[in-house]
C-alpha cells in the first residue's frame, strides 16, 4: 500500500441520519422492565400478588363505605354483615377532627378564614419568582392576622406585636454597621422592651376592635398540628440561621454556646422537650405568668427545630467555597452585608432540601403533643372520638384519615421543594 | 487619613472596643456571656421563687423509695416494692431492647427496600417507592397506633383458641397471635446446651477463617475457591451434628392455652410488637433512601472502569461499588439508629414501659418530681446519643485514615 | 499585541507618589514563616509582576495588601492609610483596592450586572441607577455588555474573569491586585483576559499581578519581582530581568518556565 492511501480529506460533511428503527411497543417495554431475567420475572409475579392482595382487601372496604350514619352500630346495620368502612365518623365528627371539641361552633369561620389566608399569604413567598416582591408584605402580616382570627381578643395585641418587630428591625438596621452580632442582640432587646411596655397599653384597651377571645385550651384538632407546624418552622428558620452562624464563628464563647445548645437539643427526643413544656418550664418562668401550654409547647418545639435547621444550614455554609467569602471581603462588604447578600442566599439554596426534610419531620412530630394531653388530631381520635359510645371501635377510618391528611400535606411539601430546587437550578445553567 | 508613621497605640479609645479587630470579638463575647448569665440567673431566681411558693425542693432521694407500681415487661427482677431507681433501670433496659430489635429489623428492611428501589424491575421499583413515601410522610405515632390497634383490637382473644374447631389456631402449633400479645416457644437450656453453643461460636470463627484462607489462597496462588456454600456448611453442620449427638439438649417450652390465657413460652406484648414493628418499618423507609442514595452516589465511572478491567457485574458490586457506597451509607445509617432510639420514647403512647414510661411517666406522676425526672430522662438520652456520636466519629476517623 | 501598543505600555508615566508601601513585613502560617522581611514600595501607575515558584508566598503577599491575610510584623500602608486592626480602616482599604482571583469568585446567584453593582450600592452608597450605568460602562470596556443579565454559570471562564475585573473596577479602585488571573483558564481564553489587563495598564492603573505569563510581564510590567521562600530575591526592569538575571534561583526558575 502506498503512503498516500492513508491520507484522507473529507469534501462533503455528512448530514444527520435518523437512528435505526428500534423495537418499540408495550411488549418490548414489558420484556425490558418486568421480565428481563428469571429472577426479575419472579419479582414481578410476587409484586403483582402483593398488589392483588392489597386491592382485594381494601377495595370492598372502601367501595362499600357508609358516609352517612349516626353511629358505628347503625353503620353495621346498614352494611348488614358485609365488609365496608364506616366513613360516617368522618362526616359526623368532621369539625371535631379539624377544630377540636371545644372551639365555639359559630366561630369556625375564623380558623377557616385563617387557613385560606395561609395559602394566599404564603403564595408570594413560595412562588417568589412569579409574584412581585411587594406582595411579601402580605406574608409578613399573616402571622398577626392569623393570631387575631384564631385567638380573638383586641386587635391591639397583634398590632403592637407587629410594631415591636418593626422596632427591633429598625434598631438592628441602625446598629448593624458597627457589629452584626450586637445589632441582633440590640434588635431583640428593643423588640422585647417594646412588647413589655406595650402591655400597659393593650391591657386597658382589651375591648378595642375585639373578636370574641378563645382560650388556648379550646383549640384542637388538625388546626393545632397546622398551627404548631407553621409557627415553629417559620420561627425556627431565623433562629437556625443565627445558631449556624454562631457555630461557625471564630469567637470561642459564642461558638460554644451554640454548639452546646444544638447538641443538647439534638441529643434528646422531642417528647422529653414536650415534658419540659408541660411540667418543667413553668418552674423557670416568673410566678403568675400567662404562658399557657400552647405557648410553652411552641417555645420548646421552636428550640427543637432551630437546632436541626442550624445543622442543615451549617452544612450549606460549609459547602460554599472560601472564595465567596474572600470576594465579598475584597469588595469591602462588612460581615452583615456579606452574609445577607452573598453567603446566606447561596447557603440557603443548598439547604432547601434539608430544611424541607426538617419541616416535614417537624410537622409529623406535632402529633406528639397528644402525649401531653393536647387534643390535636391524634389526640382527638384517641380521646373524645374513640371514647364516645357512638364511635368506639372505628379505628381504621380515623387513623386512615389522619394518615392520608398527613401524607397529602407532607408529600405536597416535598414535591414543592423538588420543584423549587429545579426552579433555582435553571437560573444558573 | 493617618500618615505613614506609627499609629498612637498607647492611647486607648473607647471606640476601639467596637472597631478594633483585636478587641471587638472580646467585647461581643463578653456581652453575650453576660446576657447568658443574666438569663440563667433570671430563670434560676424564678425557679427558687416557684419552688418556695409551692413548698418544694430539688432532691433525688425519691429514687430510693419504693416505686409502688408494676412493670409488665421485666428483663431483670423487679416488683412494686423495688425503688424508683430500679424501675427507671428496667425502663432503660426496655428502651434498649426495643431500640436494638428495631435497629436490626429496620436495617434489614431498609437494605432490601433500598436495593429493590433501584432494581431494573419497574413494578418492584414503584412498589418500593410507594412503601418509602407512605412511611416517610405519615407520623410514626400514627403507625405505632395503627399497629397497636392490629395487635389489640384485631387479633383474637385467647379464648378463640379454645375447643376442637376453634375460631383461631396456633401457627405451627408453636406461635399464638392473640390480643394479649404473641406467644412464642421459650428455649430450655438442658445439660450440654453450652457445648452446642460453644460449637456454634467456634463455627463462626471457622467460617471467617475459611474466607480469609480462601482470599489468601487467591492472592498467593491465583486459585479461586468457592466462598459462599463452604462457609455455610462450616457454620451449620458441626452445630447440628453436636446437637443430635448430645441428644438434643435444647428443648422448647411451647405456649399452651390454660384457662383464659396462654401459659408457658414467651409472651411478647402487643405494645412491644407495635413499637418495634412501627419503628422498624418507619425507619426502614428512611434507611432505604440512604441505601439507594449511597449506591447511586458511587460514580458511574467506577462501574465503567471496573467493567473495562473485565470484572463481572457481581464482583463489580462486591469489590468496587459496595465498599464505596458503604462509606456514604453508614454515617446516615448511624444517625437513623439514633433517631429510632429517640423515637422509641413514643412507647408511652401505647403503654410500653420504656424509660420514658417509667421514669418520665409513672414515677414522675407519682412523686411529682418533674424537674428531677425530666432531667434524668434527658441525661439518659444524651448519653445514648453521645455514645452513638462517638461510634460515628471512630468510624469517620477509620475511613479518613484509609483515604490517605 | 502589536509593537506600537507594547511601546505605549512601556512608556507609561510612573508618578513619584507612593501607592503601597510595605516595610519589613513578616507573616507566619502557624510556625511556617511564609513572608520574611518584605520591603516593597509601589508607586502610582506602576505595573508590577510578581513571579516565583509555587509556595514562594507571592499570593500571600498581595492578599496581605488587601487584608485578606493578616500580617504579624511590619507595616503595610495603602494609599496613605496604614493597615491596622481598625475594622473601618480595613473596609476602607478594601474598597480602594480591587482584587481579581484565580477562580474568579463571581457570585453565582447574582446576574453579571448585580455582581457589578452590589458593592458600589452597599459599600460606596452609589444610587442604583448610577451604579448600573457605571457597571455597563465597565462591562462594555471588557467587551461583554450583552451578557449583563446572564448568570456567571452561563459564561465561559474567560468571560467570567473579565466580569470579575469589571466588578472590581466598578468600585473605582486606585490599585488592582491580580492573583494568578489566568491560571484556571483554558489556553484559548487566556489572551482575552490578558488583553483586558493590558488595556487597563495603558490607562495608568496601578497593578500588582501574580502571574506566570512571562509574555505579559515583558510587555506590560515596569518591574518584575521574583520571590522564593517567602523573600524577594530579585527585582528589576523586565528586559534586564529576563535577559540578564542575577540570582541563581532566578536563573533556575526562568530556565524551568521558559525552557520549552
Amino acid at each position: 500500500m502506498s503512503q498516500s492511501d492513508t491520507s484522507f480529506v473529507r469534501r462533503d460533511m455528512l448530514p444527520e441520519a435518523p437512528p435505526p428503527v428500534a423495537e418499540t411497543g408495550v411488549l418490548k417495554w414489558m420484556r425490558e422492565n418486568l421480565f428481563s431475567s428469571p429472577a426479575n420475572s419472579l419479582l414481578t409475579l410476587v409484586s403483582i400478588f402483593v398488589l392483588y392482595q392489597l386491592v382485594v382487601a381494601a377495595a370492598p372496604w372502601l367501595l362499600n363505605g357508609i358516609w352517612v350514619s349516626p353511629s358505628l352500630s347503625a353503620c353495621r346495620e346498614i352494611l348488614g354483615g358485609e365488609v365496608g368502612a364506616c366513613f360516617a365518623v368522618l362526616t359526623e365528627r368532621w369539625n371535631q377532627l379539624l377544630f377540636g371539641f371545644k372551639y365555639p361552633e359559630e366561630l369556625y369561620w375564623r380558623p377557616g378564614l385563617a387557613f385560606i389566608l395561609l395559602f394566599v399569604c404564603a403564595a408570594p413567598l413560595l412562588f417568589f419568582k412569579f409574584i412581585p416582591s411587594k406582595f411579601l408584605v402580605l406574608t409578613g402580616l399573616y402571622p398577626f392576622v392569623a393570631y387575631w382570627l384564631i385567638w380573638g381578643g383586641t386587635i391591639m395585641v397583634p398590632v403592637f406585636a407587629l410594631l415591636g418587630v418593626l422596632v427591633g428591625a429598625y434598631v438592628y438596621n441602625k446598629t448593624v454597621s458597627a457589629s452584626a452580632g450586637m445589632a441582633v442582640i440590640a434588635g431583640f432587646a428593643a423588640a422585647l422592651i417594646f412588647w413589655i411596655l406595650s402591655g400597659y397599653v393593650t391591657t386597658p384597651m382589651s375591648g378595642f376592635l375585639a373578636l370574641q377571645p378563645i382560650d388556648s385550651r379550646d383549640l384542637g384538632g388538625f388546626m393545632i398540628n397546622l398551627m404548631l407546624g407553621v409557627t415553629c418552622i417559620s420561627l425556627s428558620v431565623p433562629f437556625g440561621i443565627l445558631l449556624a452562624l454562631g457555630r461557625q464563628s471564630s469567637m470561642p464563647i459564642i461558638k460554644w454556646i451554640c454548639v452546646v445548645f444544638i447538641e443538647f437539643i439534638r441529643g434528646v427526643p422531642l417528647i422529653t422537650l414536650l415534658f419540659v413544656a408541660n411540667v418543667v418550664l413553668g418552674y423557670f418562668l416568673p410566678p403568675d405568668n400567662d404562658f399557657d401550654l400552647i405557648l410553652r409547647v411552641i417555645i420548646m418545639i421552636t428550640m427543637f427545630a432551630s437546632a436541626y435547621i442550624a445543622e442543615v444550614i451549617r452544612g450549606g455554609l460549609a459547602a460554599l467555597p472560601k472564595g465567596q467569602y474572600e470576594a465579598a471581603d475584597s469588595l469591602g462588604l462588612d460581615y452583615a452585608q456579606a452574609m445577607q447578600f452573598i453567603i446566606l442566599p447561596q447557603a440557603m439554596k443548598i439547604s432547601i432540601p434539608g430544611i424541607v426534610n426538617v419541616a416535614v419531620g417537624l410537622f409529623k412530630d406535632t402529633t406528639l403533643v397528644s402525649v401531653i394531653s393536647m387534643f390535636d388530631i391524634v389526640g382527638m381520635i384517641r380521646g373524645p372520638i374513640l371514647a364516645s359510645s357512638e364511635w368506639n371501635g372505628v379505628y381504621w377510618e380515623l387513623f386512615g384519615f389522619a394518615a392520608v391528611l398527613f401524607f397529602v400535606t407532607c408529600y405536597g411539601i416535598s414535591q414543592y421543594s423538588q420543584w423549587l430546587e429545579r426552579q433555582l437550578q435553571t437560573d444558573h445553567r | 487619613m493617618t500618615t505613614a508613621t506609627d499609629p498612637p497605640r498607647e492611647s486607648f479609645r473607647f471606640s476601639q472596643l467596637i472597631y478594633d479587630t483585636r478587641y471587638r470579638s472580646y467585647t461581643f463575647q463578653f456581652i453575650a456571656l453576660m446576657l447568658l448569665i443574666t438569663l440563667f440567673a433570671y430563670l434560676g431566681s424564678n425557679l427558687v421563687q416557684n419552688l418556695a411558693e409551692q413548698g418544694q425542693d430539688i432532691s433525688f432521694s425519691f429514687l430510693t423509695e419504693p416505686a409502688g407500681y408494676d412493670i409488665n415487661q421485666r428483663p431483670i427482677p423487679y416488683d412494686s416494692q423495688s425503688p424508683h431507681l430500679r424501675a427507671a433501670f428496667v425502663g432503660v433496659l426496655n428502651t434498649l431492647i426495643v431500640a436494638f430489635l428495631g435497629c436490626l429489623t429496620a436495617t434489614i428492611l431498609g437494605t432490601i427496600a433500598g436495593i429493590l428501589r433501584i432494581s431494573p424491575n419497574w413494578l418492584v421499583r414503584k412498589l418500593m417507592a410507594g412503601y418509602v413515601e407512605a412511611f416517610r410522610n405519615v407520623p410514626v405515632l400514627i403507625w405505632i397506633l395503627i399497629i397497636f390497634t392490629i395487635m389489640t383490637a384485631v387479633m383474637p382473644a385467647p379464648s378463640a383458641f379454645r375447643g376442637e374447631d376453634s375460631a383461631s389456631s396456633m401457627l405451627f402449633g408453636a406461635f399464638a397471635f392473640t390480643n394479649r400479645g404473641v406467644y412464642i416457644p421459650a428455649p430450655i437450656w438442658g445439660p450440654g446446651s453450652s457445648v452446642v453453643g460453644l460449637t456454634f461460636l467456634a463455627s463462626i470463627f471457622g467460617a471467617i477463617y475459611y474466607r480469609r484462607y480462601a482470599t489468601r489462597l487467591l492472592y498467593d496462588t491465583g486459585k479461586l475457591l468457592p466462598m459462599v456454600w463452604p462457609a455455610l456448611v462450616i457454620l451449620l453442620v458441626p452445630t447440628i451434628l453436636i446437637y443430635f449427638i448430645l441428644g438434643r439438649p435444647i428443648t422448647f417450652d411451647y405456649p399452651a392455652l390454660a384457662g383464659f390465657n396462654f401459659q408457658g413460652g414467651i409472651q411478647i406484648r402487643g405494645s412491644l410488637i407495635a413499637l418495634w414493628l412501627a419503628l422498624a418499618v418507619y425507619t426502614g423507609a428512611f434507611i432505604a433512601e440512604n441505601v439507594r442514595a449511597g449506591i447511586q452516589a458511587v460514580d458511574r465511572g467506577q462501574t465503567e472502569a471496573a467493567a473495562s478491567l473485565g470484572l463481572r457485574p457481581r464482583r463489580i458490586m462486591n469489590l468496587v461499588v459496595l465498599p464505596q457506597a458503604l462509606r456514604i451509607i453508614i454515617p446516615p445509617l448511624i444517625s437513623q439508629y439514633l433517631n429510632l432510639t429517640k423515637n422509641s420514647s413514643l412507647a408511652i403512647a401505647v403503654g410500653y414501659m420504656d424509660v420514658t414510661g417509667t421514669l418520665g411517666g409513672i414515677t414522675l406522676n407519682q412523686t411529682g418530681r418533674a424537674i428531677e425526672c425530666v432531667l434524668l430522662l434527658m441525661l439518659f438520652y444524651l448519653m445514648i446519643s453521645l455514645a452513638i456520636s462517638a461510634v460515628m466519629n471512630v468510624y469517620n476517623k477509620s475511613i479518613e485514615l484509609k483515604e490517605r | 499585541m502589536t509593537a506600537e501598543t507594547k511601546q505605549a505600555a512601556k512608556t507609561l508615566e510612573v508618578s513619584d507618589k507612593v501607592a503601597v508601601e510595605i516595610v519589613n513585613m513578616n507573616k507566619w502560617f502557624g510556625t511556617f514563616h511564609v513572608l520574611r522581611d518584605i520591603d516593597l514600595t509601589v508607586y502610582q501607575g506602576e505595573r508590577i509582576v510578581i513571579a516565583g515558584p509555587s509556595g514562594s508566598g507571592k499570593s500571600t503577599l498581595i492578599r496581605c495588601i488587601n487584608a485578606l491575610e493578616e500580617h504579624q510584623k511590619g507595616k503595610i500602608i495603602v494609599d496613605g492609610t496604614e493597615l491596622s486592626n481598625d475594622v473601618k480602616n480595613i473596609d476602607r482599604i478594601r474598597s480602594e483596592v480591587g482584587m481579581v482571583f484565580q477562580h474568579f469568585n463571581l457570585f453565582p446567584h447574582l446576574t453579571i450586572l448585580e455582581n457589578c453593582t452590589l458593592a458600589p450600592i452597599w459599600v460606596r452608597k452609589t444610587p442604583k441607577r448610577e451604579a448600573e450605568d457605571t457597571a455597563m460602562h465597565f462591562l462594555t470596556k471588557v467587551k461583554i455588555p450583552e451578557q449583563a443579565d446572564k448568570y456567571p454559570g452561563q459564561l465561559s471562564g474567560g468571560q467570567q474573569q473579565r466580569v470579575a475585573i469589571a466588578r472590581s473596577l466598578c468600585m473605582k479602585p486606585r490599585i488592582m491586585l491580580f492573583d494568578e488571573p489566568t491560571s484556571a483558564l483554558d489556553p484559548e481564553m487566556i489572551s482575552e483576559v490578558l488583553d483586558t489587563m493590558i488595556e487597563l495598564a495603558e490607562e495608568g492603573m496601578t497593578m500588582c499581578c501574580v502571574t506566570h505569563e512571562m509574555g505579559f510581564a515583558r510587555k506590560v510590567a515596569n518591574r518584575v519581582i521574583f520571590m522564593d521562600e517567602g523573600q524577594i530575591v530579585e527585582q528589576n526592569e523586565p528586559e534586564e530581568f529576563f535577559n540578564n538575571p542575577k540570582s541563581e534561583r532566578t536563573k533556575l526558575f526562568l530556565s524551568q518556565i521558559l525552557g520549552h
